[in-house]
C-alpha cells in the first residue's frame, strides 16, 4: 500500500520501480518488522545492562515490576532515557570535535583548503570565549578559537563556554539545579557510568545528568560545530536551491552526498567545479557533474553553496533506485546499511569516507583532512569513472521544487533590518503585535513508522495558518520544502493573515530552512536573542514559542528534544515515546520538567493535535505575557521620550 | 505588496548611486582628487557619510572610496519568483542611494554659482533654496528638537495639485510645531515653489525649509537628522547604530510623498526608514504595514490631503498638543520666526514709531476677573495702513500658588505668545517692545482683544498650576500708556535688584533640569542662583517655577547638603543627585570648575569654554562664531568633546549669562581667565562684561581679551596678551 508510505507520488512510483526490482527498501524493512512494544516503551521497558537480564518488564496498572537487580520501571525508562542523550550528544559532539580539530589545524595553516572565510564570526565568537581580538592577527585569534574549542571536549572542570550565551536567568537556573556541563566528552562518559549496571538508581539524579549531556550537546557540540563550521565555510546567507529527486540529472554524472559533517563535501562540491573535472566528466560523454545531496549533508552545502537537495532520510535507497546515481558518498549518522544492497542492484558505488563508519559491501576511500582536496578528487573521478557503467534503465522522477534556505541567525538579524538596523526588534515587534502568534521549531528525522513527511507537512500546514511562524532543520526542512512551504510564495498561499504579511514585508518564506540538526544551535541562539531584544520576558521559557519533531527516530532527536526542554522550550515528539511505559517518569518529563525548566516534553503522534498543543501553548505564554490583547498605539510626547532608556 | 516597493526601491538605488558615480567621475577629472568638497561652515564633512561610516570626506579622493563603499551596499535586483529576503537589502539599498546622493549634493557646491544660499537662514533676493544648514542653524535650530519646541520635522517630498491645499498643509505641519523640509518635484511642480505662490514666508525662522530642487536634496533632512544625533546625543562618527536608533527614538521625521512615487523616490524612502522615519503617500501606491525598523508601519499610502498630517504624525507616534488659541490666525510656535515685512504689515507699535511696554502683575484672587479682556483706546481698524498705535498690555494674573518671583518669568514669555500667531510679529519685552500686525492677520478679523486672548489661553495652558486668574487690559491712548509705564519701570528695577542679590549660599535649594534628558540621555543640569542652565534659557527662578507649575517634571528641586568644596562648588546632596540622574554615569561634579569634574552639557550650551594651556587660560566661544578660535578647533568641533553628557575637563557648556557671574570658574580663578572671546559675544555682553570687571577692580580687563580681530590662533595670541599684559599670564598655572 504505497499510498500510506510517504507523501510523495515521486516516492510511490519509484518503491513500485523497487518492488518490480525486487529491491527492499527501508520502507518495506517497517512494514514487516513490528516495532518490539518493550523496547518502544509502549507497554514496558526493556533492561540489557547487564548479563543478568535482558530484563523484560512489562508494566500493567497496579503491579510493581522490578529487575533482576530489583531496578524500578522508572530506573530503566530514566536509564535508557539518558543513554539516547548520551548516544545523540556523542554523535553531535563527535561531529563538531571533527570540525574543530580541523578548525585548529586551518588555523595553524597545516592543512590546505580550508581557511578562515567568516572573520567577523571569528571574531564574534572569540569574544564569546573570551579569547582577545584587539590588535590580535586573525591567525593568531584563530588558533586561539581552536585550542579553546578542541578544549572544551576534553574539560573536566568548570562550564562550557558557550552556556554564557545563554539568557542570564537560563543561566542561573542551570547553576541552581546542577546541570551546568563541564566538558563535553565528560558528560557522555559520566552518564553511560551512571546508567550502567548498579550506579544510579533514582531516576531524577539520572535524569539531571542526562539533561547535563545534552546541554553539552546544544550549547557544546553542536554550537560548536555550527559556529566553526560557518567561520570556515561562511555563514549561511539566504539562497535558492532545489529539492526532490528531481534533481538527478539524466546527463549528468551524479554523484550524491549524504551523512553529516560538511568537511569532505565542501571539498567533493569545489572539486566536482574544476574544469579538469568536468572535461573528465565530458570526456566520458556526459554533460557535466551533478552534485546533490541527502540528508544534513544536504542541507549543509545547500546553505552555503545552494547545492541542490536530493532528498531526506528516507529517500536515501530511493535515491539510488533511479538508477541515474554513479556515486553516494556517506561519511557519518543516519546512514542506512540497506544502502549496500541497493546499490548493488546499480553500477553505483557506495562510498564511505570516515574512519569511524564503515559499511560491509560498500568502497571504503577514507577522508584525509591532510589533503582533502585530493580526497575529494579521487572521490569524483571514481565517480564520473562510473558513469559509462550506467544501465539504461534511469527512472529520475520529473518533480523539483524551489526553496529558499540559509536562515542563520545572522540572517535573520540582518533581514529584519540591513546592514545598519540589524536586529530582531521586528519580529519580536510583531509577535508582540499578534501578526505573529509565536515561532515553532519543526525538526528531526523521518520515520518509516509514521507516513513520510506527511506528518511534518500537516503539522507546519496548520502552524502556520495559524500565524506560527516556523523555522526548521534536518530533515524536517526537506519534507517541508518539498511540499512548496519554503519559498517565499508560501506566505500568501498557506499562512495566516499576520504572517503572511510580516513575510510580505520581509521577503520570506513562512518556514525558515536554518540548516542540518546540528544546527539547531542556531535556533538556540535566535531565542537568546529574542529574550535580549526584549519585550518578550526575561528568559526562553518565557518567550511565544515551541518544539517539535514529527516523525523522529535518532537517539539525536532525544538529545535535541532534552536540550531544548532544559533551555524552556515546550517540545513534542511524534511517532511514540520511549518512556511511555512508566507513567511516573513520563509524567517526570511531561509535567515534573516544567517546574524545574520552564520547558517541558509532550508526544502526540496526530499532527492536528500536535498543532492544536503547540498554539495552546503559545496561546498562554502570550496570556503570560500580557500580549494577548490588541496592542495600543502609544503617541510618545517628550516627556515619554525623556523615559526612554538610555541612547 | 512589500515586494513591489522594495523592487523599484532597489532598482531606484542602482540608477542613483550609477548617476553619481558618473558625476563623480566628471568632477574627479575637472579638479583632481585633491580638490576640496564640502558643505558650507560644517565640522560634519559630509554628515550623512561621517555619521554611518565614520568617514570625514573632505576631498573628491575621499568620495573615491566612499563610492566604493556605497557600490557594495547595492543588492541584487528582487526577481519575480521564489525571491530573497528583500527588506534588508532594501534598506540597504536606501542607505546607498543617500550616500550617492549626500556626494551629487557636495558636488553641487563646486558649481559657480553654488544652486543654493549657503549660510542663510531664510530665502532672500529670488533665490529659494537654501541647500545645505550649516552648524549654527543647526545648533539653534537642533535646541528646539531637544527642548520639545520642535518634536521632528516632516521631509516633503513632490508637490500637490493646487497652492491652497500647499498652504493648508503646511500651516498643519506648522501648527504641530514641526519643521517642514522640502525637495523634489511631482510632474514639474515643487511643494516649496507652490508655498512661494501663496506668499508664504519660508526658511528656517518658520520652520518650512525649501531645500533643493532635486531629489537628492532630501539627504539635507536626513543630514540634519544624523547630526542632531551627534551632537546632541554625543554619539562618536562611524556609530551608526545608535546615530539611527537615536533618531528613531528622538527625532520625530516623517516623509510625505506628495504626488506619483517613482522608483528613486523609493530608494530615498527605503533610505529615511533606516532612521525610523515613515513614508506617508497622497498615492495608491503598496504599504508596509508590520512594525518593526520604524516604530510603527513604514509606509502608508493614499491618504487624503485633508487627513494627512494627522495619519502621518499618528504612524509617527508622536503626541503633540495643538494650541487651541481663540484667533483667527493659525497659532503655534513655527510661526514665531516669522517676520512682518513692512509692506505686509497693518499696523506696528513700540519700536521707535510708539511707545509701548507690557507688564505682568500678581493681584489678589478677589482683585480680578478671568478672561476680562478690555481695550481701552482705538483699535487696529481706527488706524490707516502702514501707520501705529502707542501700546501697553497690563497682564494681572492672580492664583494661590503665583509669587510674585515669578512675575518675570510669566512676563517674558508674552513676546514668545504674541509672537506665535501667523502674520503677527513680536520683539523685545518690557518697555522695549516693538511688534506689528501683518494684513493678512487684519484681513482674517484679528484686533487688539486677541492679544488679550492668547495671553489668556496661553498662561492658563502653561501655567495652570500656578494661574488661577488672567485678565488682560490693552491700552492704546497715549496718555494712559505713560501714566501706566512709570508703575511698570518701577516693578523691572524691584526685580532686577531682587534676583541680583540672590546667591547660592542665600538659598538651600537647587534646581536641577533634565529637560534635555530626551536627547542627552546621561546628562542633567545643576541650576543655581549664580549658575544659570547652560542653555541660558533657565535660571533658578525659572527652575523654581516650573518646578511648582510641574511637580514631576523636567525641573526638580535639590538639596545642596553639605558643602564639600567652595571654591569649586560641590555639595554633598548634589552629587548623590547627579549620579542618580546621570543613570550613574557621573558620580559627582563641580559648579565653579572647568578643570576638575566640570558640569556635562547637553549640547545646547550657549558658549564653550576651553582651555588654553599655552596661554594658562580660557577663551570662550558662542554658538553664533562661525570662525575658528585658538584652540584650533571652531565651536562645532568643539561641541563634539562637550555634549552628549560626557565630562571634558577643560572644556565645558556655559549659559552666557554665567560669565558674568561671580562664580564663573571660581575654581581657576574667575572672569581674569577669559583670554579670547568672539567679537560679537564681546560687544554683545560689553555693559555686563564692564561692570563685573570693575567689581573685581580690573577696570581694563575687558580690552585685554583678545578676539577674532586680533587673533585667530594661538600663535597669534600670545604676542597680543603679553603685549596688553594680560593678567591670566601672571595667574597660578591652571594645572
Amino acid at each position: 500500500m504505497a499510498e500510506a508510505r510517504t507523501a510523495s507520488a515521486s516516492d510511490q512510483r519509484l518503491l513500485e520501480i523497487a518492488g518490480e526490482m525486487g529491491i527492499t527498501t527501508v520502507f518495506d524493512r517497517a512494514a514487516s518488522m513490528k516495532e518490539c512494544p518493550i523496547g518502544s516503551g509502549a507497554s514496558g521497558v526493556c533492561c540489557k545492562m547487564c548479563a543478568m537480564g535482558p530484563c523484560r518488564l512489562v508494566t500493567r496498572r497496579g503491579q510493581k515490576v522490578v529487575g533482576v537487580c530489583g531496578a524500578s520501571v522508572e530506573t530503566i525508562a530514566a536509564r535508557n532515557f539518558a543513554r539516547m542523550v548520551a548516544g545523540g550528544t556523542a554523535a553531535h559532539s563527535d561531529h563538531g570535535r571533527e570540525v574543530s580539530n580541523v578548525f585548529l589545524a586551518a588555523a595553524k595553516g597545516e592543512i590546505a583548503g580550508y581557511e578562515i572565510r567568516d572573520e567577523a564570526k571569528l571574531r564574534m565568537v572569540a569574544g564569546v570565549l573570551g579569547v582577545p581580538t584587539d590588535g590580535r592577527s586573525t591567525r593568531d585569534i584563530a588558533i586561539a578559537v581552536g585550542e579553546m574549542a578542541v578544549g572544551e571536549y576534553g574539560k573536566q572542570a568548570g562550564e562550557l563556554l558557550f552556556i554564557r550565551r545563554a539568557p542570564q536567568r537560563r543561566q542561573e537556573i542551570w547553576r541552581r539545579l546542577g546541570v551546568v556541563p563541564r566538558g563535553i566528552d565528560r558528560e557522555v562518559v559520566e552518564t553511560m557510568h551512571r546508567t550502567t549496571m548498579g550506579v544510579d538508581q533514582d531516576y531524577e539524579n539520572i535524569t539531571f545528568q542526562a539533561t547535563r549531556t545534552a546541554l553539552a550537546d546544544g550549547w557544546g557540540g553542536s554550537m560548536l560545530a555550527t559556529e566553526l563550521q560557518d567561520i570556515l565555510f561562511r555563514t549561511p546567507v539566504p539562497v535558492r536551491g532545489q529539492v526532490n529527486l528531481g534533481v538527478l540529472e539524466e546527463k549528468q554524472v551524479n554523484i550524491v552526498i549524504h551523512g553529516h559533517e560538511p568537511l569532505l563535501s565542501e571539498m567533493i562540491v569545489r572539486a566536482a567545479r574544476e574544469p579538469e573535472m568536468v572535461a573528465l566528466a565530458k570526456s566520458l560523454g556526459a554533460e557535466g557533474i551533478n552534485i546533490s545531496g541527502i540528508c544534513c549533508t544536504a542541507n549543509e552545502v545547500l546553505v552555503r553553496h545552494g547545492v541542490p537537495v536530493a532528498g531526506n532520510f528516507l529517500q536515501q535507497e530511493l535515491a539510488i533506485t533511479t538508477g541515474a546515481v554513479e556515486a553516494m558518498v556517506v561519511d557519518v549518522q543516519c546512514v542506512m546499511q540497506g544502502l549496500a544492497d541497493v546499490a548493488q542492484c546499480f553500477h553505483t558505488d557506495l562510498i564511505t569516507t570516515s574512519p569511524r563508519a564503515k559499511i560491509a559491501g560498500a568502497t571504503h576511500i577514507q577522508f584525509n583532512e591532510h589533503d582533502a582536496i585530493s580526497t575529494a578528487r579521487e572521490i569524483v573521478k571514481r565517480a564520473v569513472g562510473n558513469f559509462p557503467k550506467r544501465k539504461g534503465n534511469v527512472q529520475i522522477p520529473k518533480e523539483k521544487y524551489d526553496l529558499v534556505a540559509g536562515f542563520s541567525h545572522e540572517t535573520i538579524n540582518y533581514m529584519l533590518g540591513g546592514s545598519f538596523r540589524a536586529s530582531y526588534t521586528p519580529l519580536n515587534d510583531n509577535i508582540i503585535n499578534g501578526r505573529i502568534r509565536g515561532i515553532a521549531g519543526v525538526v528531526g528525522c523521518n520515520n518509516p513508522r509514521v507516513p513520510h513527511d506527511v506528518v511534518h507537512n500537516e503539522l507546519v500546514k496548520e502552524l502556520i495558518a495559524n500565524n506560527v511562524l516556523v523555522v526548521q532543520t534536518g530533515c524536517a526542512a526537506i519534507a517541508c520544502a518539498k511540499s512548496g512551504f519554503t519559498v517565499p510564495e508560501a506566505a500568501r498561499k498557506y499562512a495566516g493573515a499576520g504572517l503572511a504579511e510580516v513575510c510580505e514585508a520581509v521577503g520570506i518564506p513562512p518556514v525558515l530552512h536554518s540548516g542540518a540538526c546540528v544546527d539547531n544551535s542556531r535556533i538556540l541562539i535566535a531565542c537568546t536573542e529574542m529574550v535580549k531584544t526584549g519585550g518578550l520576558g526575561n528568559d526562553i521559557s518565557d518567550l511565544p514559542v515551541a518544539g517539535a519533531a514529527p516523525e523522529w527516530m535518532s537517539e539525536k532527536a532525544i538529545a535535541i528534544g532534552q536540550y531544548f526542554v532544559a533551555s524552556g522550550v515546550f517540545t513534542v515528539f511524534g511517532v511514540h515515546w520511549p518512556t511511555a511505559a512508566s507513567q511516573e517518569y513520563t509524567d517526570y518529563l511531561f509535567k515534573g520538567h516544567e517546574g524545574l525548566y520552564g520547558g517541558k516534553w509532550a508526544c502526540e503522534p496526530d499532527p492536528a493535535k500536535m498543532a492544536a498543543a503547540i498554539i495552546d501553548h503559545i496561546d498562554g505564554k502570550r496570556t503570560a505575557l500580557g500580549i494577548n490583547v490588541k496592542k495600543e498605539r502609544k503617541l510618545f510626547d517628550m516627556a515619554d521620550r525623556r523615559e526612554l532608556a538610555t541612547g | 505588496m512589500s515586494r513591489i516597493i522594495a523592487a523599484a526601491a532597489i532598482r531606484g538605488a542602482h540608477k542613483i548611486v550609477n548617476r553619481a558615480d558618473g558625476k563623480l567621475a566628471e568632477a574627479l577629472a575637472a579638479y583632481g582628487p585633491e580638490k576640496t568638497v564640502e558643505f558650507p561652515n560644517t565640522g560634519y564633512y559630509l554628515p550623512i557619510i561621517y555619521g554611518m561610516t565614520g568617514v570625514a570626506v573632505e576631498t573628491l579622493g575621499d568620495m573615491t572610496k566612499v563610492m566604493e563603499r556605497t557600490r557594495g551596499l547595492l543588492p541584487p535586483l528582487v526577481t519575480d519568483q521564489v525571491w530573497l529576503p528583500y527588506l534588508g537589502h532594501t534598506l540597504d539599498a536606501g542607505m546607498a542611494t543617500l550616500f550617492a546622493e549626500e556626494i551629487e549634493e557636495a558636488l553641487k557646491y563646486l558649481q559657480d554659482p553654488i544652486p543654493y544660499l549657503a549660510n542663510e537662514p531664510n530665502p532672500m533676493n529670488g533665490q529659494l533654496w537654501l541647500g545645505a544648514a550649516n552648524d549654527v542653524i543647526l545648533r539653534e535650530r537642533g535646541i528646539q528638537f531637544v527642548d520639545g519646541t520642535a518634536p521632528g520635522f516632516a521631509a516633503i517630498v513632490g508637490a500637490v495639485p493646487d497652492n491652497e491645499t500647499a498652504v493648508r498643509i503646511a500651516r498643519e505641519l506648522q501648527q504641530r510645531n514641526l519643521y517642514v523640509f522640502m525637495c523634489s518635484d511631482s510632474g514639474g511642480r515643487r511643494f516649496a515653489e507652490q508655498l512661494r505662490e501663496a506668499d508664504v514666508q519660508m526658511g528656517w525662522e518658520t520652520r518650512l525649509v525649501p531645500f533643493g530642487t532635486d531629489l537628492s536634496a532630501a539627504v539635507f533632512a536626513l543630514g540634519f537628522a544624523t547630526r542632531a544625533a551627534m551632537s546632541f546625543g554625543g554619539i562618536a562618527p562611524g556609530d551608526y547604530r545608535r546615530i539611527l536608533l537615536y533618531n528613531k527614538d528622538r527625532v520625530f521625521a516623517f516623509v510625505l510623498a506628495l504626488g506619483p512615487v517613482d522608483d528613486e523616490k523609493y530608494a530615498n524612502a527605503a533610505g529615511a526608514i533606516n532612521w525610523g522615519f515613515p513614508c506617508i503617500a497622497d498615492t495608491d501606491i503598496p504599504e508596509i504595514l508590520p512594525t518593526g525598523v520604524c516604530t510603527y508601519e513604514h509606509v502608508v499610502s493614499k491618504v487624503p490631503h485633508d487627513q494627512i498630517v494627522n495619519r502621518a504624525v499618528e504612524v509617527r507616534g508622536l503626541k503633540v498638543a495643538v494650541s487651541e488659541v481663540p484667533v483667527p490666525v493659525p497659532f503655534g510656535p513655527a510661526f514665531e520666526g516669522e517676520v512682518v515685512r513692512r509692506e505686509d504689515m497693518q499696523l506696528e507699535f513700540g519700536g521707535k514709531y510708539s511707545t509701548a511696554f507690557e507688564f505682568l502683575r500678581t493681584r489678589e484672587l478677589d482683585e480680578i476677573e478671568d478672561h476680562k479682556i478690555e481695550v481701552i483706546g482705538p483699535d487696529v481698524d481706527t488706524v490707516p495702513v502702514g501707520g501705529s498705535l502707542p501700546l501697553g498690555i497690563l497682564c494681572e494674573v492672580a492664583g494661590r500658588q503665583m509669587q510674585p518671583d515669578f512675575e518675570p518669568i510669566l512676563e517674558r514669555r508674552i513676546h514668545t505668545f504674541i509672537n506665535e500667531a501667523n502674520s503677527i510679529w513680536h520683539m523685545g519685552q518690557r518697555d522695549l517692545i516693538w511688534a506689528r500686525i501683518g494684513k493678512d492677520a487684519y484681513k482674517a478679523g484679528f484686533r487688539l482683544n486677541h492679544f488679550g486672548e492668547i495671553l489668556w489661553a496661553q498662561l492658563h495652558h502653561e501655567f495652570g498650576a500656578i494661574v488661577d486668574k488672567v485678565q488682560v487690559t490693552i491700552y492704546t491712548e497715549q496718555e494712559q500708556v505713560e501714566k501706566l509705564l512709570p508703575v511698570a519701570q518701577q516693578a523691572y528695577q524691584e526685580r532686577d535688584e531682587r534676583v541680583a542679590g540672590m546667591t547660592d549660599e542665600s538659598v538651600e535649594i537647587f534646581y536641577s533640569c533634565s529637560l534635555c534628558q530626551s536627547f542627552a540621555p546621561n546628562h542633567v543640569c545643576i541650576i543655581t542662583p549664580e549658575r544659570l542652565g547652560l542653555c541660558g534659557a533657565y535660571n533658578w527662578l525659572d527652575g523654581k517655577a516650573s518646578y511648582q507649575i510641574n511637580p514631576t517634571g523636567p525641573n526638580q528641586p535639590v538639596e545642596k547638603g553639605r558643602c564639600l568644596d567652595p571654591l569649586k562648588g560641590q555639595w554633598e546632596g548634589i552629587n548623590a543627585f547627579v549620579y542618580e540622574k546621570s543613570h550613574k554615569h557621573l558620580e559627582k561634579f563641580n559648579a565653579y570648575s572647568m578643570m576638575e569634574e566640570p558640569m556635562t552639557s547637553c549640547g545646547c550650551f550657549e558658549c564653550i569654554i576651553a582651555l588654553i594651556p599655552e596661554a594658562n587660560g580660557v577663551m570662550v566661544v558662542n554658538r553664533e562664531h562661525p570662525g575658528m578660535t585658538p584652540c584650533g578647533m571652531r565651536f562645532t568641533t568643539l561641541a563634539g568633546s562637550v555634549g552628549g553628557g560626557l565630562q571634558t575637563p577643560g572644556f565645558v557648556g556655559v549659559g552666557r549669562l554665567y560669565l558674568t557671574s561671580k562664580k564663573f570658574i571660581l575654581a581657576e580663578g574667575g572672569l581674569p581667565r577669559i583670554v579670547w572671546m568672539p567679537k560679537a559675544l564681546k560687544d554683545a555682553m560689553r555693559d555686563r562684561l564692564q561692570k563685573r570687571c570693575q567689581e573685581i577692580g580690573m577696570e581694563d580687563l575687558l580690552d585685554k581679551i583678545a578676539d577674532e580681530t586680533n587673533a585667530e590662533s594661538v600663535d597669534d595670541l600670545l604676542p597680543y596678551l603679553e603685549q596688553v599684559g594680560h593678567p591670566a599670564l601672571t595667574m597660578d598655572p591652571m594645572f
